[in-house]
């Protein structure tokens, strides 16, 4: 009985996200749809909580989760509404960078608990989250610090080459340890851990201060796909759902974004790489 | 290359739901005004929040005695409260600034 309250939980979160985006993107009802999906998040988030069932039995350790909820939900609040009107994309950048992290969390403890030969694909699965977890958290802190002005550019000529190289590293570690060759598997994954992260400081360093709107709606959508990772590793259909909606919506309207500045999303990422750029204008 | 098939073959649901989501969320913001693309980004930042879900579980699912997962679950159900709360507050403020400015907003919709 409980599965089933819960599956309708999930169902309600679901739609309410997709309504809510929709209503988002209209000016008159943009205000209402933001409620509707908080509302709808509200019923997957207590569904959870007090549903939730794995082998018949119920989540453990209800007084921690309760202490981080309400650590969180008061330091959100606060900071939310304490933010200048001015610097909300900066708030914005490091509540996207929070997910990330969550996303990373997540997938390292999951790491831990997988014991004996795991299912080759799951394992896929909690890396990729971990990545791109990881990626936009780092990303989306030197964007914050760009746009509080704390961080500056920085560049060194063929940092773009640097950049895939790194990605191909990770990209080839992840198979490694897919497959069980090379180090300990503890040791690979925590270099791909770092590799994520410092791979999301070289990505957004290079990139101009303006331009940082776009970049954190870009990592917006990682951490959309980050979620959708996390749905597949619990199966479970809102985080699924949530996270595709975003990470579909996000990159469009990144490259939205761009339109309005008159600009293209690859002279945005690459456009602060010496002369090349202007040639990339046209 | 049989895993991969197997593996598709049994998440069919999950796939579906990835390919229709995926056009739903272009579908669903296509005609958005310029003037609503920070809020709305703002709204996305929240509802990927959902990530929270899976930290609950984490925590709820790690062993008492288990105190690496029970730091980093307890972490992960913080930052993931913080993108939850943190960004469904912050739009409700960006678009309290619409509220006044209807016209101006249309103009430059």
């Amino acid at each position: 009985m409980e599965t089933y309250i819960l599956s309708i939980c999930y169902l309600i979160g679901s739609v309410s996200f997709i309504l809510g985006l929709k209503m988002l993107s209209n000016p008159a009802t943009a205000r209402k749809g933001n409620l509707v999906s908080a509302a709808g998040m509200s019923i997957a988030i207590f569904g959870t909580l007090f549903f939730y069932q794995l082998n018949g039995e119920h989540l453990h350790n209800y007084g921690w989760i309760a202490g981080a909820l309400v650590i969180g939900t008061v330091i959100g609040t606060l900071a939310a509404r304490k933010v200048k009107m001015t610097a909300m994309p900066e708030m914005v950048s490091i509540f996207n960078g929070m997910g990330g992290l969550c996303a990373a969390l997540i997938s390292i403890v999951e790491f831990g608990h997988m014991t004996g030969e795991p299912e080759p694909l799951r394992l896929l699965v909690i890396v990729a989250g971990m990545v791109i977890g990881s990626v936009s958290f780092s990303g989306s802190m030197i964007a914050y610090g760009k746009l509080s002005g704390k961080v500056k550019d920085h560049s060194f000529s063929g940092q773009h080459i640097f950049n895939l190289a790194i990605l191909a590293v990770i990209v080839v570690l992840g198979g490694f340890l897919n497959f069980g060759i090379g180090l300990s598997s503890l040791t690979l994954f925590y270099i791909i851990l770092a590799l994520a992260l410092s791979y999301g400081v070289f990505f957004v360093l290079p990139i101009g201060g303006a331009d940082m709107p776009v970049v954190i709606s870009l990592l917006n959508s990682f951490t959309g796909i980050a979620t959708a990772f996390g749905g597949f590793l619990y199966n479970n259909p809102v985080m699924l759902t949530g996270g595709i909606l975003v990470g579909s919506a996000g990159a469009i309207l990144t490259i939205l974004m761009c339109k309005a500045m008159n600009r293209s999303l690859q002279n945005v990422l690459i456009g602060s790489f010496g002369s090349g750029a202007t040639a990339v204008a046209g | 290359m049989e895993t991969l098939l197997s593996f598709i073959h049994n998440n069919l649901e999950q796939f579906y739901i990835v390919i229709l989501s995926i056009f739903l969320g272009i579908e669903v913001i296509s005609r958005v005004p310029s003037v609503l693309h920070t809020p709305l980004m703002s709204g996305a930042n929240a509802i990927h929040g959902v990530i929270i879900i899976g930290a609950i579980i984490v925590m709820g699912e790690a062993s008492t005695d288990n105190y690496l997962a029970l730091t980093l679950g307890f972490l992960a159900v913080i930052v993931g409260t913080l993108n939850v709360v943190g960004g469904f507050v912050v739009t409700d403020r960006m678009l309290e600034m619409f509220k006044t400015g209807k016209g101006n907003s249309k103009k430059q919709g």
